[in-house]
């Protein structure tokens, strides 16, 4: 069984504009709405009291709701968790009570609506832990791309480097800017999610470049231009980019599936990441290699430098 | 070519029996136990201990399924929760309140087993249940606090030498002494960095500004948040010990903030109550009428007299000491109590008053010259004297209290008892998580659930797709799982629900270098080389890129690991650790399995890696 028949190179550097312009367009519309529509942050940023509920029976949010809009906590959330069993309460920060009062006051009011409410979960998170969180991400963001552009500069070249971390920043609006369009909960979790595709996805144009650079010393490819060995170099490792994200994807959506509220997020950010991991690698990384004019020259040098070295 | 020496193969066979065995105790389940540990710092859970405690159960015919002391408690397992709540009760009747008896669960692990450092995966909060509290120490508070301190031993010093000063004032880190002229300035600086010589002095004096402002070096000021933290954590273990939790987890994070963890309790407001109330030292005088003390020891305790217990009672030293109600000083006036040695180089704590508690100390001491004095520390509202000293001279802000014949050991613990018996600062929680038991359980399920299925799915692609490559992928990824596991357990690795995403993660993840050696293979072949060749050059290309991909991967990871915190870092841990057994098991492991299937095959004319098609033959059909 082979999935990938391919008998010619797919000229994948000819849509160069066509594929620019698309990734361009939804970088721009993830953008935007995540300045429009802004993060939804989880209670781990923003502070506040998270409480999450199960009962017996299926549960009336709209109960549940006038229940504990009569407590006047202020902006109070009422939600369903994945069933209509499970009702997750989120409450802001209130300075004159700590969280086990206001779980107990929520806990209470609810009781005398129905006795068959179950507290699971209670979370309060204080006003300043979450700027701090904010900032520790943005620093492993950053230190993230250095890191990676470090790598791959003393492994490849400054171009390489710098293509991969903007295909994979790329990867890294657009999930963010679906989470922002479907206001979906951006919590820790997510944050850890969004990181992790950020390797998973460099090590996808890393695959690319790596057949690139062979292409570009094979003496069969000595009088290719570059665009037709980068799409050599696609062309050949597309069966594998496939195969590999289909079982990473399947992996993540069993996640997505069986893992319930808590990891919901997370698979969440990974499902799209991992689409889009593919598309930028090979549609995104590829054309910007060429628009910073990479050459022949540039992956023969320095690995002569290397072999001196070496002996 | 494609064999490999035999200490490969042994390698591989070592490691993955290693594995087995470590990965082998989450297997077991875990059976109800109860454990003892010391309610007090004061008391010790010793082979005494466990003698009233298995005496106890024997008395009562109470079957144990095995007693498990370690340094600071004794865990004694039983067959069913029936057992395990009566023993709870027993015990604890007969140990009286100085022992705390918990509930707890304790792993099957088998003995032979345990005995090699087996043990199972350390759970998390979310997997297990309990409560989470993040605590932070009021650090300004703790700097203004010995400010304060600063300025009133300044102001008694100067009093002392007859130095006239001015205004002796705090601002925001430095207390400033206004003072008269220039003379007056040198005198002073100099008394004071006789006195306080850890301070940086700073003296001032121009036409009509004459002032000397004291300062806390860099260096002071990182001890004093550092003693501060220190001593916190010491108050809440005491604390914690009280609401008889069997595992507490309490920890710094960070620069000034504490972890509280307590897997098992529910009830957050006690909890809270506990850890945020204050326990107090008091320093009482000693009623030396050997009359008053007969009598009050044979029950008759005169009124205004109380009869206050010795902790840690040493051999030969009286049981209890009679006390005057009257308290005189607390520990909020201590503000140092540290183990150190006199000139003959025994043992001595030497503490610190803060200058209210110096004046009233000064008159107490001279009045009570050659009379005892107790200090006495106040738990559950019940006194215990940590020492009783006999007064020799008068004392001022600081001095040293002489033991006896007390030993290094006994010096620290006394030391740590008065410093804990107060918050060096006020603390508070910033960030608070209660998880219910049968959400934790749940969790652990669909954690276990997705990765199941998750790999099932793969392991059946890759079976199909790629035939007997798969099989041997699929075994090098049950093989990742099994290393990432026993690597979890044997390191004490905590688990927690991001932790088990990151395991199913790593599998997904893993996967990816078995494709790129599969798809290489069946690339060469394409290419028209040997079967041996091929799987040669597929291994040796494939590496490369493998490295490549990984260390990208591993650098994201570890920036995870050190920015991240809570549910990131958790998942950080086990995803790196992912990302090494990954490689090992995909190259190393997969190709000593390939090797041993092809690599003893003289004339190998097809491997199975599923129909590798080329190009050139369909045009031919």
């Amino acid at each position: 069984m082979e999935f990938f028949r391919i008998k010619h190179d797919i000229p994948f550097m000819s849509y160069g504009r066509l594929t620019t312009a698309i990734s361009l367009i939804t970088f721009i519309v993830a953008v935007f709405f995540l300045g429009y529509k802004g993060l939804n942050f989880g209670v781990e940023f923003t502070g506040g009291t998270v409480i999450e509920l199960r009962y017996q029976q299926p549960a009336d949010l709209g109960q549940v709701r006038v229940a504990v809009e009569q407590l006047k906590y202020g902006e109070s959330q009422v939600q369903a968790l994945g069933t209509t069993r499970d009702v997750m309460v989120r409450l802001p920060n209130i300075k004159t009570k700590t969280s086990a009062q206001l779980s107990n006051e929520v806990m209470s009011v609810l009781k005398q609506q129905r006795a068959d409410v179950e507290l699971r979960k209670v979370e309060f998170i204080g006003p300043s832990v979450g700027e701090e969180l904010v900032t520790h991400g943005l620093t492993a963001l950053i230190l993230v791309c250095l890191g990676i552009i470090a790598y791959l500069a003393i492994r490849f070249e400054w171009r390489f480097a710098v293509s991969a971390v903007i295909a994979n920043m790329h990867d890294v609006v657009i999930i963010l800017g679906c989470f922002a369009f479907f206001q979906w909960e951006f919590s820790l979790t997510v944050l850890a999610g969004v990181l992790a595709v950020l390797g998973y996805s460099v090590n996808e144009s890393v695959v690319v470049f790596d057949r690139i650079r062979e292409n570009f010393r094979k003496p069969n490819m000595r009088g290719r231009s570059v665009p037709s060995i980068i799409d050599n170099a696609i062309t050949a490792t597309m069966s594998r980019t496939i195969i590999t994200h289909g079982s990473t994807e399947a992996m993540v959506l069993s996640m997505l599936v069986m893992g319930g509220p808590a990891l919901h997020g997370f698979a969440m950010a990974l499902t799209i990441g991992i689409v889009f991991g593919i598309y930028s690698s090979v549609l995104v990384a590829s054309p910007l290699l060429l628009m910073f004019g990479v050459t022949r020259e540039n992956m023969i040098k320095p690995v002569t430098v290397k072999e001196e070295a070496v002996v | 070519m494609n064999r490999y020496p035999m200490w490969k193969y042994l390698l591989i066979a070592v490691t993955l029996i290693a594995a087995l065995l470590y990965a082998l105790p989450n297997l077991y389940g875990e059976s109800p136990a109860v454990q003892i540990s010391a309610a007090k710092s004061t008391t010790k859970v010793d082979a005494a201990t466990r003698k009233t405690a298995l005496d106890t159960l024997a008395a009562a015919n109470i079957p144990t399924d095995g007693v498990f002391p370690d340094a600071t408690s004794l865990k004694v397992r039983f067959k069913d929760t029936d057992a395990q709540i009566k023993a709870k009760d027993l015990i604890q009747t007969a140990l009286g309140e100085n022992y705390i008896v918990a509930l707890n669960l304790l792993p099957q692990t088998p003995s032979w087993l345990a005995a090699i450092g087996g043990k199972p995966m350390f759970l998390g909060l979310d997997l297990r249940g309990g409560v989470h509290f993040l605590l932070e120490v009021d650090m300004k508070a703790a700097v203004d606090k010995q400010l304060e301190k600063v300025a009133g031993d300044i102001r008694r010093e100067l009093k002392d030498r007859k130095i006239r000063y001015g205004r002796v004032a705090r601002d925001r880190d430095s207390v400033t002494v206004q003072l008269r002229d220039a003379a007056t300035v040198s005198a002073t600086a100099g008394a004071i960095r006789r006195v306080l010589p850890d301070l940086s002095i700073q003296e001032v004096s121009r036409d009509g500004d004459y002032r000397v402002v004291v300062s806390f070096t860099p260096a002071m000021q990182t001890k004093l948040k550092n003693d501060a933290v220190a001593q916190n954590i010491t108050t809440l273990h005491n604390r914690v010990n009280e609401l008889g939790v069997a595992e507490p987890i309490i920890q710094q994070q960070g620069e000034g903030r504490i972890v509280v963890q307590l897997p098992g309790v529910q009830d957050t407001a006690k909890a809270k109550d506990i850890l945020g109330r204050t326990a107090t030292l008091e320093v009482r005088m000693v009623d030396d009428d050997q009359a008053r003390l007969q009598a009050a020891l044979s029950g008759d305790v005169p009124a205004g007299y109380e009869l206050v217990p010795m902790a840690g009672v040493r051999a030969g030293m009286t049981q209890s000491i009679l006390l005057k109600k009257e308290v005189e000083l607390t520990g909020d006036n201590i503000t140092k109590a540290e183990p150190s040695y006199d000139q003959n180089n025994n043992p001595v704590i030497s503490m610190g008053l803060d200058s209210a508690g110096a004046s009233i100390f000064r008159t107490l001491t001279a009045e009570n010259i050659g009379k005892g004095m107790a200090i006495v520390l106040v738990e559950k509202g019940k006194g215990q004297v940590i020492t009783a000293p006999r007064i020799n001279a008068q004392l001022g802000g600081s001095f040293v209290i002489e033991g006896g014949g007390m030993t290094v050991q006994e010096a620290n613990d006394i030391a740590l008892l008065v410093r804990a018996g107060s918050l060096a600062a006020p603390m508070n929680i910033v960030e608070e998580r209660t998880i219910g038991p049968s959400l934790g359980k749940e969790n652990i399920q669909k954690g276990f659930h997705s990765t199941m299925y998750g790999f099932i799915a793969i392991a059946i692609f890759m079976m199909l797709y790629y035939r007997l490559f798969g099989v041997v992928s699929t075994l090098a990824l049950g093989a990742n799982l099994l290393f990432l596991v026993a690597l979890l357990s044997a390191i004490g690795i905590t688990l927690t629900l991001p932790g088990i995403a990151a395991i199913a993660l790593a599998l997904g993840m893993a996967i990816d270098s078995n494709v790129l050696v599969n798809e290489r293979i069946r690339e060469e072949l394409r290419n028209g080389m040997s079967p041996q060749a091929a799987i040669q050059n597929g291994y040796g290309h494939a590496w490369a890129t493998i490295l490549d991909s990984n260390i990208t991967t591993l650098i994201a990871g570890i920036a995870l690991f050190i920015f991240g915190s809570g549910a990131v870092r958790g998942f950080a841990v086990v995803h790196c650790l992912g990302i090494l057994t990954s490689m090992y098991s995909a190259v190393f492991v997969s190709r000593g399995i390939v090797n041993l299937i092809y690599g003893y095959r003289r004339r190998l004319s097809s491997v199975s890696i599923g129909q590798v098609w080329v190009p050139h033959q369909e045009k031919q059909a």
